[in-house]
């Protein structure tokens, strides 16, 4: 049986009124919105209608799709996800060949401008065969693809910045979705990988409302990438106490304190990790004793390195150091020279 | 530019230039200085120890009883925003953090293991606390220089440009700290920094290099006084 809204669907999945209720609710906060809101988001998921979605992989790890599908057992969040019609996911479908590629096709065709494209993996520019899909390379794809979708979901850091592949000495020409598609929105949800309730949520968002979230200037969802994971770790008094892990394995560290001298990243970088955590809100990294990667920020693989602290800088090397020394005395002696010179002419003419 | 960009462009190029100007900027001027001729004391010295003008060091630290009345003002607010930008500038993580990677990248030794203790640190509330006053304090005294007509008078470009930059570093401090503005960390972290460094490649050309001047000059003059019997 098919069915035709997000209601019918999850009621025959067996999820009951209440629990449908309390997840709105915990929904409606996840997505910053008034607790209120929770029974027009329940009554406008109801009558839902199940979006066309198709999901392009490109240059990715799988880690995106992994993240989603594999994190957690079966939640409301899981089943709103497999809620959407899913018509085309090549690492999910159990179609594959000419099949799949035919059921991605068929599906463009009938929901042309109104599918929801969803794309993980970031898109080679360098060499059409570096990335290849049925023959159809990757860039093809996605500007075919995006003609006819109404939105388009950057998942993951390499489809939003292009990640991974996009960091130096970048082989590939690796670009993110937003260096191709120039003419439709664009929602990136960066994270390596990000986290499951944040693509939920902004399906959620998208269901609820027909709309995209409000993003922030490098196209995030407000209501996740609003604030720093420095803002909201619960290490942070540690931080401003000024005690500080120095080792992995110090007393420090055992105690608990700030990781920002072992190279967290959690003052750039924006996500809700020490919010919403991770593996059903168990945990987040953080919390298992390791600093923030930034994995949610632009060039996060080449911003200096995962374990040097943000403070530090290029200030030079020895080398330039004693060059800046060499000519600095230089200068100093030629001007103590000329000065000595004018002083003797001033005696000889006195 | 994208804002991580900027970020990086700070930490990265422009500090790198920006302490070479400034290592170069500062060695030209002493060196300079230094290598002077100096002129020949003919006459016979009225005190033998010299050396013991280097009190003036000391005596011109502190305000001089008959020109209190004077001088309180300027004494008071110079000592608070120069304690309070070198409390800050010294004894802030992140900066400490920066002074030892320079010091381990210089030297290849970690500070605590050279010194046998780890750089002191302050908590971030009290170092804002400071940078406020401090700022309070900049404020106060350029007002004063405005105001002032003999000050005015005699003030120049460089007065106002190396006020300008020793405040934008506390003020951009204090911004990033907040997140002033709703504006992005690493945006404000960025301009942090810049100012930081328009500071540092300022520093050698103007009245700021006193920093390193002035203990000297003062002594120097201290063992000239000396020499010749002047009252200290």
């Amino acid at each position: 049986m098919k069915h035709t809204t997000v209601g019918e669907y999850l009621r025959a999945r067996g999820v009951s009124r209440r629990d449908f209720l309390r997840f709105c609710g915990t929904a409606a906060s996840a997505m910053a919105l008034p607790v209120a809101m929770a029974p027009r988001i329940a009554a406008a998921l109801e009558r839902a209608r199940r979006p066309s979605v198709i999901w392009l992989p490109f240059q990715e790890c799988t880690g995106c799709t992994e993240s989603i599908t594999r994190s957690h057992g079966p939640t409301i969040e899981g089943m709103i996800f497999e809620a959407i019609s899913l018509d085309y996911q090549h690492t999910l479908q159990a179609a594959a060949g000419t099949a799949a590629e035919h059921a991605r096709e068929q599906a463009m065709k009938d929901n042309w401008g109104k599918y929801l494209l969803i794309v993980d993996g970031s898109i080679p520019t360098g060499n059409p065969g570096y990335g290849t899909i049925a023959g159809v390379s990757n860039l093809d794809m996605l500007q075919e693809a995006a003609k006819g979708a109404a939105a388009i979901v950057a998942l993951g850091s390499c489809a939003a910045f292009g990640g991974i592949p996009m960091a130096r000495p970048d082989p590939t020409g690796a670009v993110p979705v937003s260096a191709i598609v120039k003419d439709k929105p664009i929602v990136n949800v960066p994270g390596c990988p990000p986290i499951p309730v944040v693509i939920t949520g902004v399906l959620m968002q998208y269901l609820t409302f027909g709309k995209l979230p409000e993003l922030d200037a490098l196209g995030r969802p407000k209501a996740f990438y609003g604030q720093t994971v420095h803002d909201r770790c619960y290490r942070r008094p540690f931080y401003e106490r000024g005690e500080f892990a120095e080792t992995f394995d110090d007393e420090g560290a055992r105690k608990g304190w700030c990781l920002y001298k072992l190279g967290c990243k959690g003052p750039t970088t924006y996500n809700a990790c020490a919010t919403v955590k991770w593996n059903d809100g168990v945990s987040f990294p953080i919390e298992a004793g390791h600093g923030c990667i930034g994995c949610s920020e632009p060039r996060f693989w080449d911003a200096g390195g995962f374990y040097r602290a943000l403070s530090t800088g290029d200030w030079g090397t020895a080398k330039t150091v004693g060059t800046a020394v060499g000519v600095g005395v230089a200068l100093g002696a030629a001007a103590a020279l000329s000065a000595r010179r004018r002083q003797q002419e001033l005696e000889k003419k006195a | 530019m994208s804002e991580m960009t900027l970020l990086e462009f700070a930490r990265g190029p422009a500090l790198t230039w920006a302490v070479s100007i400034f290592v170069a900027g500062v060695l030209w001027r002493l060196v300079g200085v230094l290598l002077l001729r100096t002129k020949k004391d003919l006459s016979e010295p009225r005190n033998a120890a010299t050396w013991k003008g280097l009190r003036l060091i000391a005596l011109r630290s502190w305000p001089r009883r008959e020109f209190l009345g004077g001088t309180v003002f300027g004494e008071v607010m110079g000592y608070t925003f120069h304690v309070g930008f070198l409390v800050a500038l010294f004894f802030l993580v992140p900066h400490v953090l920066f002074f030892e990677s320079v010091f381990e990248g210089l030297l290849g030794f970690d500070f605590s293991d050279v010194f046998g203790f780890a750089w002191p640190t302050l908590p971030t509330g009290v170092i804002t606390f400071l940078s406020a006053v401090s700022l309070a304090a900049l404020v106060a005294v350029l007002i004063h220089r405005l105001t002032n007509p003999v000050k005015r008078l005699i003030s120049n470009f460089d007065d106002y440009l190396s006020w300008l930059l020793t405040a934008a570093p506390l003020a951009t401090g204090m911004l990033a700290y907040a997140h002033a503005g709703g504006a992005r960390y690493e945006t404000l972290l960025a301009v942090h920094i810049l100012a930081v460094q328009a500071l540092m490649i300022w520093f050698p050309f103007g009245k700021l290099m006193h920093a390193f001047t002035i203990f000297a000059a003062r002594g120097a003059q201290g063992m000239i006084f000396e020499r010749k019997g002047a009252s200290l």
